[in-house]
């Protein structure tokens, strides 16, 4: 507006089209692939731009929430991802040539079977879960979206974690060429989050490759992300490459940014407001009145025994 | 001099529909529900912005007029500021009516904890008393020194504005570091031509 702004991004760093086109051939070929073992494919085009690729349940989760989801627009429009910019609604359009193929996951720390994995590889070592979970943002918005993905519990049985390892540190991909919005400092590039073990071994905890039937779109933090539904949104981190099991408790992004506002818990909880806005109610996308936030998010039966003894308020 | 008015006349005109065109774009989008996922929250954000925007341009009235010597800039300095007062109303109705639905005590509770919505509710009070008395006839009634007085609030009703959006974001704060900028020089020039003048008014002192 006022200030003269760089172009996002440079004409060097387009992705040359060829290479554009090869990569449409790369997901279908990996898709047909992953299809082998997740019963799929079937192929959805909503526009030239993006093709949208469908993905099949065989499990229906039993954490699974009787709610009316968010509609697949609101979900994929309105979105968290400092990667790219921190203005939600402009980040479906500057995801568009982000490339979640071919991708790995480094799983290392204190665990038996660590090794870098093909996130397909991975995804393969899991039968596909449909769950609906609740989704609340620090921001007092919220959605319930329909994932697709296997639990956290079933991942740590695989990868074998040693007695030592008490707390799981989740990383994002650190790519500034595709990643226009790590070219600025507003975080401490890559982005950390984190876990308690307990927490991540929890039946809750989810990994989710997909939504809406779908493939998990750039946007909402493809290939692989966590979902933590009893968390603030933050927690629950996009586009992962490195999972690693810690005896010390990592020091996330978000903490490391602003200690004072948050915390590495982020639990949600109304009783405990962010110091700059309340957290007693939230907006879910697509409706009017606001609705009252419950403890964490809805999950407390679930939940809550995970903190019995803690002060919430201290440990926020 | 009927001449000289006549385009001071259209411009004036011009300007007020233009000044009008944020909150049509907003009643556009709105009636064709496509303000996005959160559309409410894309209301607030419109209005406070533009609030900002004008008591911005309002203050910059002054410093451009003396700069450049276009006086027929004062005549637009009224219309600024009652826009100004226009986007907070605006603003500050869509908070009561469609963000907090007249949920009258979760407002009072969000206000005890938050200094960001007492800063705001503050520089929206502190543009009533000159906006009520923006008319020739008040100056008239008041005379020049009061009225001025009474319209000095402005300076603290943008300070606080800006606070208010400071205050508002994450992490991001790019934006409000614009307006402050902006409104720093703004405010600088005023303590500058204050000091100028008073040694100005005192050539003896020197």
């Amino acid at each position: 507006m006022l200030v003269k702004r760089e172009p996002d991004i440079k004409s060097s760093e387009i992705t040359d089209k060829a290479l554009y086109i090869n990569r449409r051939q790369f997901i279908i070929s990996t898709a047909a692939l992953v299809g082998f073992g997740l019963q799929v494919p079937e192929f959805l085009y909503s526009s030239e731009e993006r093709p949208r690729q469908k993905l099949a349940a065989t499990i229906r989760g039993k954490y699974t929430v009787d709610e009316k989801t968010t509609s697949y627009k609101n979900a994929t429009n309105y979105n968290n991802f400092y990667e790219f910019s921190t203005r939600k609604e402009d980040i479906e359009a500057l995801t568009k040539n982000f490339r979640p193929r071919p991708w790995t996951v480094l799983v290392d720390g204190h665990v038996k079977k660590s090794k870098k994995y093909d996130v397909d590889e991975l995804i393969k070592m899991f039968s596909l879960e449909e769950r609906i979970s609740r989704f609340r943002c620090v921001e007092a918005w919220s959605m319930v979206v329909p994932w697709l993905g296997f639990p956290m519990a079933d991942f740590i049985k695989r990868v074998e974690p040693i007695s030592k390892a008490k707390y799981v540190e989740f990383t994002t991909l650190h790519d500034p060429s595709q990643m226009p919005g790590q070219r600025s400092r507003i975080l401490d590039w890559p982005y950390v989050e984190g876990l308690r073990m307990d927490e991540a071994a929890h039946p809750l905890t989810f990994l989710a490759v997909g939504m809406y039937d779908e493939v998990l779109p750039n946007q909402n933090g493809a290939p692989i992300r966590l979902v933590v539904p009893w968390k603030y949104g933050f927690k629950s981190i996009k586009s992962i490459v490195r999972i690693r099991f810690l005896e010390q408790m990592p020091t996330t992004s978000w903490v490391k940014a602003i200690p004072r506002e948050y915390g590495f818990y982020a639990n949600v909880n109304p009783k405990v407001d962010h110091p700059r806005w309340s957290q007693a109610r939230e907006r879910r996308l697509g409706e009017f009145r606001k609705r009252k936030t419950k403890i964490f998010n809805g999950y407390a039966d679930q939940v809550a025994h995970l903190y019995t003894g803690m002060d919430l308020r201290k440990f926020y | 001099m009927k001449n000289d008015l006549r385009p001071i006349k259209f411009l004036k005109g011009g300007i007020f529909v233009a000044s009008l065109l944020p909150l049509a774009w907003l009643a556009g989008q709105f009636l064709f529900g496509d303000l996005g996922a959160n559309p409410i929250q894309k209301a607030l954000h419109c209005t406070g912005d533009w609030a900002l925007n004008f008591l911005l341009i309002t203050l910059t009235i002054t410093p451009l007029r003396r700069l450049t010597g276009w006086e027929w800039l004062s005549k637009l300095r009224r219309m600024m500021g009652l826009f100004a007062f226009c986007y907070a109303f605006l603003h500050f109705m869509i908070y009561i009516g469609l963000d907090q639905f007249f949920s009258w005590d979760a407002m009072v509770k969000d206000f005890v904890v938050h200094p960001r919505l007492i800063v705001g509710l503050l520089s929206f009070i502190l543009l009533i008393p000159p906006t009520i008395t923006s008319s020739t006839r008040m100056i008239v009634r008041l005379g020049i020194k009061r009225w001025q007085w009474v319209h000095r609030p402005i300076y603290l009703a943008a300070i606080g504005g800006v606070i208010h959006y400071f205050w508002l974001v994450k992490r991001d704060i790019q934006r409000p570091l614009i307006y402050a900028a902006i409104l720093g020089i703004l405010l600088a020039y005023r303590v500058v031509m204050w000091v100028v003048n008073r040694l100005r008014a005192r050539p003896s002192a020197l």
